[in-house]
């Protein structure tokens, strides 16, 4: 068992380093010099010469990456070229937005996909069931950007009450934060749903057609207890793979509603770094949130052998 | 006339539980043809990129007004008989960007997707094939590229490289590449341990032959499934670049930027969001549609369960 | 005369494919005495397992489902599906072929075992793990208070045959219906499950329908043998008359087809194949396979079943002299 949790650790620190070296090449890879671009109009002798220095562009390859890494080991991902600003700083005072609006995101998808993932399941191959997979289909296939500014259409200025951007903290005004996340979550939650439903749809079809459904049906087990103590148990591993691996992609996947809803979290950072041409800045988002989708991807791995009695064997 | 003993193996249900052993009968165009007649969601999909086709190669010549007739005196007008879709804040025809902008999307879709095909088949079929080194070696730097959530890689690389039309290809394609790579490598690690696969390698059957022989037709199945999928989620990305201005630059007109300008006009001016922003949904919608109907006739384990199912 | 635990009155199951309706059971009449043993014997496609899924209401969709059904006297195939599991299952236990896939591999085996006992009858999860425990002993897993929180595949094959059997004894039915229970398993296992169902069957009472394909399998355990082909009963005997004088020409080359020890000639295996529910032939189903072909009606008319000796039903034109099989009966 251990054995197990070492090997994967040790991949995702393989994977980790892999992406810290893609990462280290993403401001390489600016035609030009990066700094110079950074600073455009505002050029500056001094500052640029400064800048470069911090981000130690005069050293060798190796060594600047080399440096990079033991820096960001240390929790020093830089500086903006913007603000001056520590990087990890900036990324620090995002990440709670982002997080309260992909977690919402998330939770509204679970609450309508997993009743209509269910339900397709059990009752597949009537209209229930192609219902369900027509309207998932739909809703893979919207952008969430559309969905968001239907939903801005829809819900604000003269039509609705609700806010279309921007942002109060959970922790200052609950329910302000509540009319402000709504929309953008929903924008969100909803492709979500579109994608949970189809797996859950499978996982719960999957457990149905299995020989000890039949046993438990034959043993008289009523329908609902079938359903809920050995269909839904077993596929719930499966379906919560799949709700943290979607989790953690939409760390990811938010950025365009962030922009669309002014959300100010890592997704208009990484925006507004792209903007300004602050590379330290960009790094530092796609660093992080590739590691968290990598350390999210690793506990759900885990999460099966911890649930699995079967994998314990081994 | 003599049906074989096991085709109608009772009982049903335990047909239905476990997927019968053996490699399912290969799949032809005829079947193809008819799993799309009998779906006809996935015909009107097909229906649905013909078109778009068409309009990305002769947009120009269909469209009734050029991309930039500017009109202002008849901005932000409603649709109407004159104008379909309506017209946006600089009094153009919201119709003719609609149809002009299927080009680029078509166009960035489809090439990036290509490259993306060529490169991560290619990265497959050498992990898959040789193993060892080159196989934890590729799929490492897979694993590595799969580490990135699609938008954020996306946008990084374009964001270094610059914006525009090229870069977004670029960007779309490395990050599209490790699917097809991984899709690849399952396939050919699936029939390579084949009996008849082996027989050949020990006559000493050259690799090239080998692989392009046995190896690429059980490969092509899923790959074509994924390649209709991905084709639609490459205008979901490259939609969503545009609309961060980031690929397809104005003044050319683009799905996704049109849904960008959209944003300041959105009280006044509904249909300057909705129509773009449905030409999107219904094209990748299509891709999707035709990708399922594919995935039930190419994809050997989806048949072996649907071969079971039919059976009584 | 008792009452029969189980009978069964002109079942026809049919299913709608693709390529047209498959009839998969044409008409089967079976009973089932109380303490007795029924075999039912035939190929893959001969429609046997079907015949007890569709009497016990447990096929898939889709399926059709035609003819009287009773259990204990109660007419299962008027009852609404709640009823009918339930009822089902405080009266009949089920063996099936795979045991490793017919047990839920994420539920410890005592929980398996006592869910139906805790559930039906209404008795407390202390009580079910009791019984559970007390099960297990009886089918003679050791040290049933350990293994009882074990998962299904800590065991055996055997062993996990014998959690299934555990199961199917639990709520105490009067009817155990064992699919090729022995089929997935190895011939000496083989044997200890049937011993151990003939034993618990003596001390229980209970009766029990025992499907499989394997002839050798039937001599020990039943009393009365079905053969089955093409979705109908061709020959119905008590055990003994069935092996010593087969009527139905089927049989016959099932015997026949036996291999023996110290016997070096080829196995005389039927040709060709079970026929095709989409397409079933007009009169008897086995005569493109017969080798017999005693009658001309044969390929045109079904022969009804007829008695044709005590106890002994054959479904055939072929009255001919019943002689003893080649090398004897059972064994």
């Amino acid at each position: 068992m251990l054995w197990i949790v070492g090997r994967r650790v040790a991949q995702l620190v393989i994977v980790l380093l892999g992406v810290t070296l893609v990462v280290f090449t993403l401001i390489h890879l600016v035609p030009g010099d990066p700094v110079r671009t950074a600073l455009g109009i505002r050029f500056n002798p001094a500052i640029y010469a400064a800048l470069r220095q911090r981000a130690g562009l005069d050293k060798p390859l190796v060594v600047q990456y080399f440096s990079y890494l033991g820096h960001a080991v240390t929790g020093d991902l830089g500086v903006s070229f913007q603000t001056g600003q520590p990087v990890t700083q900036i990324l620090f005072q995002r990440l709670p937005a982002t997080l309260s609006l992909a977690i919402t995101g998330m939770i509204i998808g679970v609450v309508i996909a997993l009743p209509l993932g269910v339900l397709a399941a059990v009752r597949h191959d009537t209209w229930v069931d192609s219902g369900a997979r027509v309207i998932s289909q739909l809703g893979v296939s919207v952008p969430d950007f559309f969905i968001g500014t239907l939903l801005i259409l829809a819900f604000t200025g003269t039509a609705g009450s609700l806010p279309p951007s921007g942002y109060v903290s959970l922790t200052a005004n609950p329910l302000e934060w509540g009319r402000h996340v709504l929309l953008p979550a929903l924008a969100v939650g909803l492709v979500a749903a579109s994608i949970l439903t189809r797996f859950i749809r499978t996982a719960v079809l999957d457990e149905l057609g299995r020989d000890y459904v039949r046993t438990a049906a034959a043993k008289g087990i009523p329908a609902r207890i079938v359903l809920r103590r050995h269909v839904m148990r077993n596929a719930f591993v499966p379906v919560l793979t799949v709700v943290g691996i979607q989790l953690a992609s939409l760390l990811g996947g938010v950025i365009v509603v962030e922009v669309l809803f002014a959300w100010p979290g890592l997704g208009l950072l990484t925006y507004q770094a792209v903007e300004q041409r602050d590379y330290p800045v960009l790094q530092g988002t796609v660093l992080l949130i590739a590691a968290i989708f990598i350390v999210v991807n690793l506990l759900v791995d885990l999460l099966y052998a911890v649930v699995d009695p079967r994998i314990s064997l081994r | 006339m003599t049906t074989s003993p096991t085709e109608f193996s009772e009982p049903v249900a335990v047909a239905a539980g476990n997927a019968p052993a053996g490699r399912p009968s290969a799949a032809s165009a005829r079947d193809v043809a008819r799993v799309l007649l009998r779906r006809p969601l996935a015909l009107g999909g097909l229906v649905w990129i013909g078109l778009m086709v068409v309009l990305a190669l002769f947009g120009t010549l269909i469209a009734p007004s050029g991309e930039n007739d500017v009109d202002v005196p008849h901005m932000l007008q409603g649709p109407s008989g004159l104008h379909w879709f309506g017209t946006d804040e600089l009094g153009r025809d919201v119709l003719s960007r609609v149809i002009i902008a299927a080009q680029p999307s078509l166009e960035v879709s489809v090439v990036s997707v290509g490259f993306a095909l060529v490169a991560g088949v290619l990265l497959g079929l050498l992990a898959g094939y040789y193993g060892r080194f080159a196989d934890s070696f590729i799929m490492r730097c897979m694993d590595i590229l799969f580490a990135f959530p699609v938008m954020l890689l996306a946008i990084a690389i374009v964001a270094v490289l610059g914006a525009g039309i090229g870069n977004a290809m670029i960007a779309i394609a490395v990050v599209y590449t490790p699917i097809f790579a991984r899709i690849t490598r399952a396939s050919v690690l699936s029939v390579r341990e084949d009996v008849y696969v082996r027989a050949a390698v020990s006559i000493g059957v050259p690799d090239r032959e080998i692989i392009t022989r046995h190896i690429l037709p059980n490969v092509a199945g899923p790959v074509i499934v994924q390649t209709s999928l991905s084709l639609g989620f490459a205008i979901l990305t490259e939609a969503a670049l545009s609309f961060l201005g980031l690929g397809v630059q104005p003044p050319q007109p683009s799905w996704g930027g049109m849904l960008y300008e959209a944003q300041g006009f959105m009280q006044q001016a509904w249909w300057m969001a909705v129509f773009p922003g449905l030409a999107i949904v219904l094209t990748v919608l299509s891709f999707n549609l035709v990708g399922d109907a594919l995935r039930d006739v190419l994809d050997p384990r989806r048949r072996t369960q649907l071969e079971a199912a039919a059976r009584p | 005369m008792t009452e029969p635990v189980f009978s069964v009155r002109d079942l026809r199951v049919s299913v709608r494919t693709r390529r047209g309706l498959a009839s998969i059971v044409n008409g089967v009449d079976l009973t089932v005495d109380p303490g007795r043993t029924l075999a039912i014997v035939g190929e893959s496609g001969s429609g046997k397992s079907m015949t007890m899924l569709a009497a016990t209401g447990l096929t898939p969709p889709g399926v059709d489902v035609d003819g009287s059904v009773r259990l204990l006297g109660t007419d299962l195939r008027t009852m609404r599906d709640r009823q009918l599991r339930a009822f089902r299952g405080r009266h009949v236990g089920f063996v099936f072929q795979d045991p490793l896939s017919s047990l839920n591999p994420l539920m410890t085996v005592g929980r398996q075992i006592g869910e139906a006992y805790q559930l039906l009858q209404g008795r407390s999860r202390a009580d079910a793990r009791r019984r559970s425990i007390e099960l297990l002993d009886q089918v003679g897993i050791p040290e049933p208070e350990q293994r009882v929180d074990s998962y299904p595949h800590h065991f055996s094959g055997g062993m996990q045959q014998r959690v299934m059997i555990a199961m199917a004894l639990a709520c105490e039915p009067e009817l155990i219906i064992a699919d090729e229970a022995t089929t997935a398993l190895d011939v000496t296992i083989q044997a200890q499950v049937i011993d151990l169902v003939t034993q618990l069957q003596a001390k229980l009472g209970t009766s029990v329908i025992w499907i499989t394909h394997d002839l050798s399998v039937v001599a020990g355990l039943a009393d009365t043998v079905a053969v089955m082909y093409g979705g109908r009963i061709v020959e119905q005997a008590p055990v003994d008359e069935l092996f010593e004088r087969p009527v139905h020409p089927y049989t016959r080359a099932l015997l026949a087809a036996r291999p023996r020890i110290g016997d070096r000639s080829p196995l005389a295996a039927i040709p060709g194949s079970p026929p095709s529910p989409l397409q079933p032939p007009p009169g008897c189903a086995f005569y493109p396979r017969c080798s017999v072909r005693a009658d001309a009606r044969c390929a045109t008319e079904l022969p009804p079943l007829a008695p044709v000796g005590p106890g002994h039903l054959a479904r055939t034109f072929y009255a001919g002299v019943a002689d003893a099989v080649p090398g004897g009966s059972v064994s």
